[in-house]
């Protein structure tokens, strides 16, 4: 239940060595480009500690995983024991294929841990990066994905998305009676852990930009109406935040954390309600007879986009946080679902429902440039990786005979590419894709 | 034009499904005299508990109206029930639409019984959306069956 406590770094520190080279065609990737070999690249177990194997495996797969990489399997490497401060024998690292050599060194520091890393680019024998960090021995996976993001962040020029969460629904039991608990992972499903016990069903967990909070819509005991819940993620401490008569649900927060945005139901009707976290004023956003839900802020705070059946069918809408200035930005065929605007601005995905079935997507904010990116029986609820080039969703199969259809967690990115199922111990619905974990 | 047969023939389904489950229910309840009438199971057999609803609404069909106005008949000569409405959708939408979803379809059988005359303090509505399939399955028939409203006594 409890998260690691923060990271205590005394670190980024980047390692000199030699001057660092600019970018070349061989360890970098233009990730625009409508096709790409992924970047060949070693990674050594790190020397120096047990953990230092651990941490490369931890290393190889989140690279690999993106599909940006392919990872050259350690036992073709030729060069073994690798010093992790000298320049490597280039020729033989060029002779395994390799583009990029990754090394380390852990040691023991006053009861911390101390890893070096350089990234060699083995194409022009330069350093391309290196840093070094200290911290606690527990927060070793967290050290590997920060590694893993330096890499990425080096060969791509785009920030990482390793050193993240993921809150989802865990679905376990009978399809008629599913069992719908939060959990929380690891990015790469390390570190499993639950954060409602099962005993009514929870749904929708979104994350605070601090990932301290969580909020979500459970139903409360003996059947009465689901309400949005705030808890804290370390203490387990949890607050009603929609105390209202009627239902309150579809929760998400401000790019700030200050606010939240939720739909109220009131005789069998749902409009859009911002309630300021810490003050719990409550303001209306929308007063429309039709169903208006799934709202989410775009990446300045300053739009909100909703989808809403004002127009007879189901569509996608932005209006300005405070509400007012209703526009509608979907016109294809079909309905429009779960609007999720990118933290990085430039585009909102959604779920489409058409005659052929369920498709998530993208668009840009005015509604333009519409593009799917997967498709299926069900595929539903996008949710964006911090630096806006990777999703999210889930993806159900169909039930028979009784038996709930399979529900899982799919990676893609934004060009539909690399499209890959994301381990979690139950079936699991709603991922939530946290920021950066605060270093 | 291709959608609009496809809804007919949805509808179509439904009715089908709805009359025939109705006169089992009858054949039902004419074999067995074991219900004690004013029970639960009375108000399941002989009643009928649930409507259903056509694909994205929440509009009180016909054969819904018949089922509500024997529950509003019994609910007036059993007043000491309480009922709670559970709106209910098939799983071909997202889930928090089909909250909103569910909400309005429970919340249109509650004003019709309101309408015929059963006091609003006796009547409140829960919302499941597609999370409590009834029955489980991933077809027309199983999607028909699960666009529903389910009158719960308590």
């Amino acid at each position: 239940m409890k998260l690691p406590r923060r990271l205590t770094m005394m670190g980024g520190v980047a390692l000199a060595a030699g001057t660092t080279m600019p970018a070349r065609a061989q360890l970098t990737i233009d990730m625009t480009r409508p096709s790409f070999e992924p970047v060949p690249i070693a990674i050594v177990d790190f020397k120096g500690d047990a953990v230092g194997a651990q941490m490369a495996g931890v290393i190889r797969n989140d690279l690999q995983n993106s599909g940006l990489f392919r990872v050259i399997p350690p036992g073709s490497y030729i060069q073994q024991n690798v010093d992790a401060t000298a320049p490597p024998q280039f020729p033989s690292w060029r002779q395994v294929g390799a583009a990029g050599l990754v090394v380390g060194q852990v040691a023991s520091s006053g009861g911390n841990i101390k890893v070096d890393f350089r990234l060699w680019d083995v194409v022009v024998g330069q350093q391309a990066t290196g840093l070094s960090f200290t911290s606690q021995p527990s927060n070793w996976r967290r050290l590997a994905h920060i590694i893993a993001d330096a890499i990425y962040k080096r060969v791509t020029g785009e920030e990482g998305y390793f050193d993240t969460r993921v809150a989802y629904v865990s679905e376990s039991g009978p399809g008629n009676n599913r069992t719908k608990r939060i959990a929380i992972m690891d990015q790469d499903g390390a570190n499993n852990r639950y954060i409602t016990d099962g005993r009514t069903i929870a749904l929708t967990p979104r994350f605070s930009p601090t990932l301290q909070e969580i909020v979500y819509m459970a139903y409360g005991e003996n059947n009465t109406p689901p309400r949005v819940y705030l808890q804290n993620v370390d203490s387990g401490r949890r607050e009603l935040l929609g105390n209202f008569p009627g239902m309150s649900f579809a929760p998400r927060f401000s790019p700030d954390g200050t606010k939240v945005v939720m739909s109220i139901s009131a005789d069998g009707n749902s409009d859009l309600y911002e309630m300021d976290v810490r003050g719990r004023q409550l303001r209306r956003l929308t007063n429309t007879p039709a169903i208006d839900t799934s709202p989410c802020y775009s990446n300045d705070g300053s739009q909100i986009v909703f989808n809403s059946d004002r127009g007879g069918a189901q569509q996608l809408y932005v209006m300005s946080a405070g509400g007012g200035g209703e526009r509608r930005i979907s016109f294809g065929e079909g309905r429009y679902a779960t609007p999720v605007w990118s933290p990085r601005g430039d585009f909102i995905a959604f779920t489409k429902i058409s005659s052929g079935g369920f498709g998530i997507g993208v668009m840009r904010p005015d509604g333009s440039g519409e593009r799917m990116l997967s498709s299926g029986f069900l595929v539903e609820g996008p949710t964006w990786a911090p630096n806006g080039r990777v999703l999210m969703f889930f993806r159900g199969q169909p039930s028979g005979a009784g038996r709930a259809g399979a529900v899982t967690i799919h990676q893609v990115d934004i060009t539909g590419r690399f499209e890959r199922q994301v381990p979690t111990p139950t079936d699991a619905s709603d991922p939530a894709w946290s920021p950066l974990i605060p270093q | 034009m291709r959608m609009i047969k496809a809804l007919t023939a949805i509808a179509a389904m439904v009715l089908i499904a709805a009359c025939s489950s109705n006169s089992d229910q009858q054949q039902a309840a004419a074999a067995t005299t074991t219900v004690t009438p004013g029970s639960v199971a009375d108000f399941r057999q002989n009643v009928g508990d649930r409507v259903f609803f056509d694909t994205d609404m929440s509009t009180v069909n016909d054969q819904g109206r018949q089922t509500l106005n024997r529950q509003a008949e019994w609910l007036k000569k059993y007043s000491n029930y309480q009922v709670t409405i559970e709106g209910h959708c098939d799983e071909r939408g997202t889930r928090e639409y089909n909250l909103a979803l569910g909400e309005r379809r429970a919340n249109a059988a509650r004003q019709y019984l309101i309408g015929q005359g059963i006091p609003a303090a006796r009547l409140k509505t829960i919302s499941y959306g597609k999370e409590r399939p009834d029955p489980v399955g991933s077809d027309e028939a199983a999607w028909a069956r699960n666009r529903r409203a389910v009158s719960a006594l308590q």
